[in-house]
């Protein structure tokens, strides 16, 4: 199915990438949000409770992230399709209701714009830091899906994306900005409702009584029902079997951890978004994400000009990460080179994936301000051996 | 002082030709009779409270479809798990922020917030007051034992100075939170408090809460006899209800703020507030309407099916 | 597409690699309007030139008369780098911000201030070119002084060619509310006339006075 027109505004816009998320996120069906104010990622809900009332949905303010994270939940099981906005120090709030909604299978998107950190940190400067945090943030085992803006442009349709991924897995999707896309203005354009693929919820065809809130499925992603229907059903975040029910057990226990963890897996085809540029026959190629693929480029592009063949792998989606594609790449070139602003995240597994079947250049940025490309050209000086 | 009784309206047991002669309780058809035995400690007052609210539904006459228990963690945080409703158990203390976008998301719903006193006064407190002051329409039982149960017993913000818990081994000394007087200053527009031997009104209130507009609030003074009662030398359920009849003084028109619970004094109870003030909807579309006109699109009770 | 003027001069700059790009940097204190004018600048040229522009600001916690700057970047191509490395154009609109940023004016570059509030104490790179506008004057004769950054806006029109007249003005237009649209469109033709005059003077900034489209507005 296609976009709802009335959230759409179709047309060519000079939009900051935080104003283009709102925009993704109206145009991909959300019609709740619930926020607590965190620079540098407030203008995306002061924009959508400016937008709401007028296409037919709710904004609140809450008095936390914790509450934000969580109100979200109550109103996709109420049936409306929601997010929440935060940065690092509400990120890190949120992460006990990111394990909620990965254990009840909600459907939501989580939006980091990322500032440099720890703690308070750089609330109006960038930073690439959370990427562990959305990976592993929430204890216990949890698979999740996070995607990398690097324009307003793309703030804009990787947030239609988003909404869409979270529906058709049952999952917590993170869209993972940061600072410099969330303040930069750029042209966005947004297509007309009929050209926006919007994925619709999952939901039960049974009757109340045959409904099963967490039964197998071929894709084993269980369709879901609202609140107020007649199935009265349970949902609890303790670890529970088909019905929904608490079991306390080693087999319920893996059977559901191992389901939420396979879904992904089995999905990653359709999940994977990864852009290459001149990757056969490079010696070297750059490995990047979010606003570092764009510095990256410069880079690139000015090592070519010294003669260096590089080629750049840009992370359009970091989680899950594209672990085969990685190891392929390993085998072809001279080094990988991992610019990110942060000391080596991403850079890990980057590592992890090559099994050292090829050098894995870092090149760690402490966050405050992009790199200078000149950094990223030593790293791939480095790794072409000049 | 009140005197309990039991309400009677309830069919007690019809047998149809040819069944199981098998008398059933009739709050049976509210109950997740698949998932007995339920957890609770024999003389433990929490069920005492879902038989009262089972009736309370019963007398209400809600299409049970459209009526949501959400819980938050610990031993009345099992009430969701049991009660035969759509029925969410969150995380600890943040029962009210999952209820907030249930209820604003689909209007429609009866939104009930089923908990214990640590989940809803000390992890989830904040919430607790903004719900109040909001005005949401929830409706809120808080089932205060004393003490955190769940994990073993220990010091809550609601145990009594003076009481023996496992992380206070020499006796409390933190005042006790008076929540009452807490989620009234907050703007709750029903406050009421009443003990588990004290049913029929409990079940009155719970009855007023389901029907009125509003943040309604409901205490239940309510025995641990396994953690808080043994320890303290209370005795066992039946003793805490005798003692419950004892100390308890009914009174509508108490000042809230000298109704703080001790270890063995006065326990006052009664419907404390009831006072009618636009709820969060309604403020929300009345502001909506005004500054918007035409442009306003009222969210219905309708969900939005993507 | 317009012609990128001032880049003309600058073809050895060391990020040659991306070529046909002007950097831009405008400055001021908070409340002159120095962000909105960023923005209009970048809108005119990435939505009615239909070239690409960046447009980041810089964020100070106070809200009122801290020191306020954004950064454009105007390019042919996709702008990868968003940040300005050394400007092509400083737009100094306060003396802290002209003392902040002059520095990182390229040799050869732009430099524009509002006359009345920015005085030249420095030694400026080589071959900057300066010119002055009594921005705050004009928009407190035009009726309104909030509109200082678009009279600031049409001399920037004039002195540089990086947007079009054209899109400038749908620029402008499309992101003041409509029953301020006279009034900026006003301060918009008064900073234009002003610009052309002084470039077609030849005159330096300092002696700019002596032109009468100029001194009109000084009495």
């Amino acid at each position: 199915m296609h976009a709802d027109p009335t959230g759409v505004l179709t047309g060519t816009h000079f939009l900051n990438g935080d104003q283009a998320c709102c925009e993704g996120a109206l145009a991909g069906g959300a019609r709740f949000s619930a926020g607590y104010p965190i620079t540098p990622s407030t203008e995306i809900v002061e924009r959508f409770s400016k937008r709401i009332p007028t296409i037919g949905g709710v904004f609140i303010q809450m008095e936390d992230e914790l509450a934000a994270s969580i109100a979200i939940q109550g109103a996709v099981w109420a049936g409306a399709k929601a997010f929440t906005v935060t940065s690092g120090p509400g990120f890190s709030l949120m992460m006990e209701h990111i394990g909620l909604a990965a254990m009840t299978e909600t459907p939501c998107v989580f939006v980091d714009v990322q500032r440099g950190g720890p703690s308070t940190g750089l609330p109006t400067l960038p930073a690439q830091g959370d990427m562990m945090q959305a990976r592993f943030g929430s204890h216990g085992d949890y698979p999740c899906i996070a995607l990398c803006p690097s324009s307003p442009q793309e703030c804009f349709t990787l947030m239609v994306r988003a909404m869409n991924l979270a529906e058709e897995f049952r999952t917590p999707v993170f869209l993972m900005m940061d600072e410099v896309v969330g303040h930069m203005t750029e042209r966005v354009q947004i297509p007309p409702a009929e050209t926006i693929a919007v994925t619709p919820r999952k939901l039960t065809d049974k009757a109340p009584g045959e409904f099963r809130p967490y039964e197998d499925s071929e894709d084993l992603v269980p369709p879901m029902a609202h609140a107020g229907e007649g199935y009265q059903f349970h949902v609890t975040g303790l670890t529970h079997d088909e019905r929904g029910y608490p079991s306390m057990t080693p087999a319920t226990q893996a059977k559901l951890i191992r389901r939420l963890r396979e879904k992904i897996t089995r999905g990653m085809d359709r999940i994977t978004q990864v852009e290459e540029d001149n990757v056969d026959g490079a010696e070297v190629v750059v490995v990047s994400y979010g606003i570092t693929m764009r510095v990256a480029q410069r880079a690139i592009k000015l090592a070519r000009a010294e003669g260096i063949a590089v080629g750049g792998m840009r992370l359009v989606t970091v989680w899950p990460f594209p672990e085969e594609r990685i190891h392929a790449l390993a085998g072809r070139v001279r080094a990988l080179v991992i610019p990110e602003l942060n000391m080596g995240q991403v850079a890990l597994e980057v590592e992890r994936c090559a099994r050292g079947a090829t050098q894995v250049i870092p090149v760690p940025h402490a966050g405050a301000t992009v790199h200078d490309p000149q950094q990223i050209l030593d790293a791939i000086r480095k790794g072409a051996g000049r | 002082m009140s005197t309990a009784e039991t309400p009677t309206e309830m069919p007690l047991c019809e047998q149809a030709p040819g069944e199981n002669p098998i008398c059933e309780n009739p709050v049976e058809q509210f109950l997740r009779t698949d998932r007995m035995p339920h957890i609770w400690c024999p003389g433990c007052g929490i069920g005492t409270t879902v038989n009262c609210f089972a009736r309370a539904l019963l007398k209400t006459g809600l299409d049970l479809r459209k009526v949501v228990v959400v819980s938050g963690i610990g031993c009345t945080g099992r009430v969701a798990g049991y009660v035969k409703l759509d029925s969410f158990h969150t995380t600890h203390g943040r029962a009210i922020p999952f209820a907030t976008g249930l209820k604003l998301a689909n209007p429609e719903l009866t939104v009930v917030v089923y908990s214990g006193d640590g989940d809803l006064t000390s992890i989830g407190g904040n919430h607790l007051i903004h719900a109040a002051r909001r005005n949401l329409d929830l409706k809120v039982i808080c089932v205060n034992n004393l003490t955190y149960s769940m994990t073993g017993g220990q010091a809550a913000a609601t145990t009594p100075e003076d009481s023996i818990t496992t992380t206070s081994p020499y006796g409390a000394f933190e005042p006790a939170m008076n929540i009452p007087h807490l989620v009234a200053a907050a703007g709750a527009t029903f406050v009421a408090r009443w003990t588990t031997f004290h049913v029929a009104q409990t079940m009155k209130a719970m009855q007023r809460m389901l029907t009125r507009r509003g943040f309604s609030f409901l205490e239940v003074i309510s025995p641990c006899p396994t953690l808080y009662q043994r320890r303290n030398q209370m005795g066992d359920g039946l003793d805490t209800m005798k003692h419950y009849k004892e100390v308890s003084v009914s009174n509508n028109n108490a000042n809230l703020a000298e109704i703080g619970m001790t270890k063995s004094g006065q326990i006052t109870v009664g419907n404390f507030l009831e006072i009618e003030r636009p709820d969060y909807l309604e403020a929300m579309r009345a502001q909506l309407r005004n500054r918007l006109q035409e442009r306003y699109i009222e969210v219905g009770g309708a969900p939005c099916q993507n | 597409m317009p012609e990128l003027a001032s880049r003309r001069e600058v073809a050895a700059a060391p990020d040659a690699v991306e070529r046909e790009l002007t950097e831009i940097r405008v400055a001021g204190f908070g409340g002159q309007g120095v962000i909105l004018a960023a923005q209009i600048l970048g809108k005119a040229a990435a939505i009615f030139d239909g070239v690409h522009a960046t447009m980041t600001q810089n964020f100070g916690p106070e809200a009122r008369g801290g020191a306020c700057s954004a950064q454009l970047i105007v390019a042919r191509h996709p702008v990868l780098y968003p940040y300005v490395t050394k400007a092509d154009i400083l737009v100094a609109m306060s003396q802290e911000a002209f003392g902040k940023f002059v520095p990182e004016l390229k040799q050869g570059g732009l430099l524009l201030v509002e006359r009345d509030l920015v005085r030249i104490q420095q030694d400026l790179p080589e071959r900057v070119r300066t010119y002055g506008v009594p921005a705050t004057r004009i928009a407190e004769k035009l009726g309104k002084r909030v509109v200082q950054n678009i009279v600031m806006l049409g001399f920037f029109g004039a002195v540089t060619e990086v947007v079009s007249r054209k899109a400038m003005e749908q620029a402008v237009l499309s992101s003041v509310p409509a029953s301020m649209a006279a009034l900026n469109k006003d301060a918009l033709q008064a900073g234009y006339e002003v610009g052309r005059a002084c470039l077609e003077s030849r005159l330096p900034a300092s002696e700019c006075d002596q032109i009468p489209e100029y001194a009109a507005w000084l009495d």
